[in-house]
């Protein structure tokens, strides 16, 4: 490509995000660009999917029958939202199976939240408010990402995560209403989750390599700390109205920022997980991989069934 | 009379619980995504039909019983669902077989059931039918595909089908419960669903390239509360909270 023609594609690419039209999979766009999103897109997909374990470990445990309902019709939405971004990310010319493999080998990430394991009902609670809620915080603002079939793909999304994170929060309430051992059982949810929560936004702005750029393509519209804070200050007061501590001695409004100041996150357990050595990883991948394997010889006979009606098709 | 449409509910409720508990077991281990939604989509109208039978057993019970205490808090031998459906999920073969068997029953049955005499079961059927239909057509297409696949699949398709065959006569048992109700125009006589199930069974078979077993033995004991080792583990799951917690609200 000549080089004049290119920088015209550059700046006809440029004026789309100034103008906030957004950019669409036919439209030029630079590699970089297209790197970071199918690096994002699909670290979603992959979370969405890894995601599913967590709480599925629960579904055959749901204490009632609505609960059960309720918690298989979320995993289940969860399978519909790891299927829709991989559609997505296959739009800017990745492959789906690649990228998983990519998963199965610690190459692609996924959010490090589901490596930590949900060891009571009042899990489906603490996940379902907390790790909903920070993804909702992540993912509004995504429903105005600069790239076309993301943005359309987040704003489906977003629906359905805020009515998980409600139903989330009322298993909390619920568990806060009921007997001493419920409500142990939800304060104990809280203190295992409260933290790796707030690591869900990522690292600290000072240390976060793809924030900035990001942000100048309009992929992300807020920093890692600000969505942070955000999340920070709209949960804490869902925590105390129904009796719920927050594991932070540090945690205090303050009245001069107009928000609250929390204590600082063991960064090394942060990016301990991110490499692998949470307590759940080796085990979600493991799972991931044993259901791809086990799953080869249907997806074979599907393939080999196709053909085989396609050439009677033909003949 | 009372006794009996109890029973006889508790028998359709609990074939959808327990195949819809054991199909929830799949979540997040699926050969596919979209099977994975498939099968959690299938668990969750299962687990639908049966909160609604439930529902309607307590109330004909009239024992201050609810949906979830019959769900939760009965001894192994008090639920009447067929040993197929508590079959071990095993491969993907035998979850798809086990299904398609019982999705083929199920299919006649709900068309019977929703003429009921019994308004309330006639609704439910109505209802049920539906989703019934979607899943028969599901677990059909899967077993032509494996049928009619590669070597592999049509290996364990058919190992499956020998495991799991000897289990499908129990569809069709009756007793005394059965005949009462039949006599008030609720219960459906099994016996006459017989040709549309075999006519749907051969049809799904030939395209799939497979056969029946050869042997006739046919195992059964659920509908009267005697189940397979599988059984209790699978209790032992599902129970889980409302035992070690009892009486609370969730």
């Amino acid at each position: 490509m000549k080089e004049h023609n290119l920088a015209d594609l550059e700046a006809a690419f440029n004026e789309k995000l100034k103008q906030d039209i957004r950019i669409e999979p036919k439209d030029w766009m630079p590699d970089a660009y297209r790197k970071t999103l199918i690096r994002q897109i699909s670290q979603h997909a992959h979370s969405e999917i890894v995601g599913m374990l967590p709480e599925g470990n629960w579904i055959t445990r749901a204490p009632n029958l609505r609960r059960k309902a309720v918690l298989l019709a979320k995993v289940q939405d969860e399978a519909g939202h790891g299927q829709y971004l991989y559609s997505a990310m296959e739009t800017l010319g990745a492959s789906r199976e690649e990228s998983i493999d990519d998963m199965h080998t610690g190459k692609a990430k996924y959010s490090s939240i589901f490596n930590y394991p949900t060891l009571t009902w009042a899990d489906m609670g603490a996940v379902g408010w907390l790790v909903d809620g920070a993804a909702i915080m992540n993912q509004v603002p995504l429903c105005r990402t600069s790239y076309g079939p993301y943005a359309r793909a987040m704003v489906r999304i977003c629906k359905e995560e805020s009515f998980h994170q409600r139903q989330g929060y009322e298993i909390m309430c619920t568990l806060m209403k009921g007997s001493e051992e419920q409500k142990a059982m939800a304060q104990d949810a809280l203190n295992r989750f409260w933290w790796p929560a707030l690591m869900m936004f990522g690292p600290s702005d000072a240390d976060s390599t793809h924030t900035q750029q990001s942000i100048d393509w309009k992929i992300k519209r807020h920093t890692n700390d600000e969505l942070r804070q955000m999340f920070v200050d709209a949960t804490v007061p869902q925590a105390e109205l129904i009796g719920l501590t927050i594991p932070d001695k540090d945690l205090k409004w303050n009245e001069e920022r107009g928000h609250y100041d929390f204590g600082e996150i063991n960064w090394d357990e942060f990016w301990q997980v991110v490499s692998g050595n949470g307590p759940c990883n080796a085990e979600r991948i493991a799972t991931r991989l044993k259901a791809k394997e086990d799953g080869m010889w249907v997806r074979e006979a599907a393939m080999a069934h196709a053909e085989k009606k396609k050439a009677k098709k033909a003949s | 009379m009372k006794n009996s449409l109890f029973t006889y509910t508790l028998r359709i409720a609990d074939d959808s619980l327990i195949l819809g508990q054991r199909l929830s077991e799949w979540c997040g281990h699926g050969p596919i995504i979209e099977e994975d939604i498939a099968l959690t989509n299938i668990a969750l109208d299962l687990i639908g039909q049966a909160t609604s039978l439930l529902e309607y057993a307590a109330q004909v019970e009239g024992k201050g019983r609810n949906a979830d205490d019959l769900a939760f808090l009965r001894f192994e031998n008090q639920y009447f669902n067929t040993q197929l459906v508590e079959q071990k999920n095993g491969d993907f073969a035998v979850t798809m077989v086990r299904q398609w068997i019982f999705d083929t029953f199920r299919l006649p049955f709900y068309e019977a059931l929703q003429h009921s005499a019994d308004k309330q079961l006639a609704a439910i059927a109505e209802k049920s039918l539906k989703e019934t239909k979607y899943h028969w057509k599901h677990s059909s297409e899967w077993i032509i595909r494996m049928g009619d696949g590669t070597e592999e699949s049509a290996k364990r398709v058919n190992d499956a089908l020998q495991l799991l065959w000897k289990f499908s006569d129990e569809l069709f048992f009756m007793d005394d419960v059965d005949r009462e109700l039949m006599s008030q125009g609720i219960a459906i006589d099994l016996e006459s669903l017989r040709p549309a199930f075999n006519e749907r069974i051969q049809f799904v078979l030939q395209q799939a390239t497979l056969q029946l077993p050869d042997s006739k033995w046919k195992l059964n004991g659920g509908r009267v509360g005697r189940h397979t080792e599988h059984f209790g583990h699978l209790l032992a799951e599902m129970q889980y909270m409302q035992r070690a917690y009892p009486n609370m609200e969730w």
